[in-house]
């Protein structure tokens, strides 16, 4: 598996978002995407995921241009969690998670024998397999994002692409969503989310990738990435960095403008 | 990359018995979905067998069931033409119709993602019969009005959606249908005050809608156009079911959302279309069905549920029409508007 992006410009209706990027996905790890809002974190990200084609510039899966791939299979490789999505109204958590398996299913064969297991498996992996029977939007938000988690979990995918999966938690949730994420990695899949949370990044990034204005401005291992002076051009606040006693990893302390 | 592919096995409890996979919890809840799917076809079936049954017996002349049912034979008797000539041919025609409707609603309002983005709300059964009624006024007969009615319809579908711009979703899309529909009103109207009195007469039961005047030709036709669209909707089903997550999350699974809502807005307006060629703009039925139809089935597009809740409200309905006391028999397009009108106001109320 090799996903990169090779020198793309991206944006919506106006100007360019992502101001020519080339980033190599590594493979096996959890990837952060870190900036400021409006730094193009997001939209690098839904331009890796096929969400959003290049204006110029390609993003590549093992050398082959995503849009030759046909979308079933891509999704079969791809699995993508966009910030906040809805579900329909009055859906089930297992109902819900059993969408990830539609790029597997043929289209008049339907549903396939091991699509049960796999659906369980994908609850499983989350902690949420005790919520199957219950309706989505009678869950809380942690619980909600894990099981869009697993939705994408039932995909089966090498890549898993999250976009912003922890903003709207509270750090607990935020740390459970994590783990499970960090799980995922160990078990081979390589993982990439967007998140504007320094500390939170650097704590659980094999790889982390700052944007600043539509470019990477810096990226490698946390400890070795994150300075002072990496965060006040990405973020323009003047942070202070202190090392976290038990992994050595960076902690960002904003400073107030003033002081 | 086998993590969530590991089949999940049984675990055991701390009390030691043996714990339900979560696979197997998966597959429980997934039979159960389809037996309350079943449940919700079958009973409707049967409420709509019960509907025909009595219309065939009740009128101006009570038919005894002995009567009916040798009838049904085929058997010459004293009943057989008012209850094969007239009586079935109306009470087919009224669950056909209202089947058509309750698809075409179901349809549009769960790939538009809103309940209001109905055909008769957004235009698209008023195109159908302000071209229906433009064509009458031209001299048209017979297959001459289907086609403009299907005209019109793909005409003001094809509009609501160019307008609508690329978000075809949710508000922007029933505002523009609104726009659509007075305009399509407009020309109903226009049509109407341009037409001889004799076209007139023949184009008002596209003001209301009527199954007064089935004939089995009619009957046969729209079973054709059910059957077909029904066949393509049963073969997309699952796309159709996917397009219900949010759009980004639907094209991350493969889906190619803008194509599969572009065909089923085309779709809605064909079934829309032939329900209002053969019996009028029957108000309400595409509105009400989809979410009478989910209530039932819990979820989903629900189609096949909703076209038995559409089969269900017009047969009611007309069998209602043709009862009132006194010599009144409003045609059922005002029956369905008089219950309808209700129900929209309580599907406002539950969402405010």
């Amino acid at each position: 598996m090799s996903l990169r992006a090779e020198d793309v410009v991206l944006g919506y209706h106006g100007p360019d978002v992502v101001r020519g990027v080339s980033l190599d996905v590594r493979a096996g790890a959890l990837t952060v995407l870190v900036g400021a809002n409006a730094s193009g974190k997001s939209t690098l990200l839904r331009g890796l995921a096929r969400l959003l084609e290049p204006r110029s510039g390609r993003v590549t899966l093992e050398g082959t241009d995503l849009r030759q791939i046909p979308p079933r299979r891509l999704a079969r490789r791809i699995g993508v969690l966009p910030q906040e999505p809805l579900a329909p109204e009055g859906i089930r958590v297992a109902e819900l998670v059993a969408h990830g398996r539609y790029p597997h299913q043929g289209l008049f064969l339907g549903h396939r024998s091991d699509d049960d297991a796999v659906v369980g498996a994908a609850l499983e992996a989350t902690g949420t397999a005790d919520l199957a029977a219950r309706r989505v939007d009678e869950l809380s938000g942690g619980q909600r994002q894990r099981v869009w988690i697993s939705m994408v979990l039932a995909q089966d995918p090498d890549v898993l692409l999250l976009d912003e999966p922890t903003s709207a938690l509270d750090v607990a949730h935020q740390v459970e969503v994590l783990d499970v994420l960090r799980d995922q990695v160990r078990q081979g899949r390589t993982v990439v989310l967007v998140s504007h949370d320094l500390t939170l990044g650097a704590r659980y990034a094999d790889e982390l990738v700052v944007l600043a204005d539509g470019r990477v401005v810096a990226q490698g291992d946390p400890v070795a990435t994150l300075s002072e002076e990496v965060v006040e051009h990405a973020f323009g606040v003047r942070p202070r960095l202190l090392a976290d006693p038990d992994t050595g990893r960076p902690v960002v302390l904003p400073r107030p403008a003033s002081g | 990359m086998t993590a969530a592919g590991t089949t999940a096995t049984a675990q055991p409890s701390p009390d030691g018995a043996a714990r339900v996979s979560a696979g197997e919890v998966v597959r429980r809840l997934r039979a159960v979905d389809t037996r309350r799917g079943v449940l919700a076809v079958a009973g409707l079936g049967a409420v709509l067998v019960v509907l025909v049954g009595a219309s065939l017996l009740l009128g101006d002349v009570r038919v005894p069931v002995a009567d009916v049912l040798s009838a049904l034979r085929g058997e010459p008797g004293p009943a057989a033409f008012i209850v094969t000539g007239l009586r079935l041919p109306r009470a087919m025609l009224g669950a056909v119709v209202g089947a058509l409707l309750g698809m075409s609603g179901a349809l549009l309002q769960s790939v538009v993602r809103n309940p209001l983005a109905s055909p008769d709300v957004v235009g698209v059964t008023g195109g159908a019969s302000a071209a229906a009624v433009l064509a009458i006024g031209a001299g048209a007969v017979g297959a001459g009005v289907d086609v403009a009615a299907l005209g019109g319809a793909l005409g003001a579908a094809a509009l609501v959606v160019a307008l609508s711009g690329r978000g075809v979703l949710g508000t922007r899309f029933v505002v523009v249908g609104v726009a659509v529909a007075f305009a399509a009103t407009a020309v109903l109207g226009y049509a109407l005050t341009r037409a001889n009195l004799t076209a007139a007469r023949s184009a008002y039961r596209w003001l209301v809608g009527s199954v007064g005047t089935a004939a089995w030709s009619d009957v046969a036709r729209l079973a054709a156009v059910l059957a077909a669209v029904s066949l393509l909707l049963a073969i997309a089903r699952r796309p159709l079911a996917a397009l219900r997550l949010d759009d980004a999350a639907a094209r991350g699974l493969g889906l190619q959302p803008e194509r599969v809502r572009t065909a089923a807005v085309a779709g809605s307006a064909v079934l829309a279309a032939a329900a209002v060629a053969a019996a009028g703009p029957v108000a309400f039925v595409a509105f009400v069905s989809g979410p009478l139809a989910r209530r039932l089935r819990g979820h989903g597009p629900a189609l096949a549920t909703a076209a038995l809740v559409g089969a269900t409200a017009v047969v009611t309905a007309d069998l209602v029409a043709q009862h009132l006391p006194g010599s009144l028999q409003p045609p059922v397009g005002l029956v369905t508007g008089a219950l309808g009108a209700p129900f929209l106001l309580w599907v406002l109320w539950r969402e405010a």
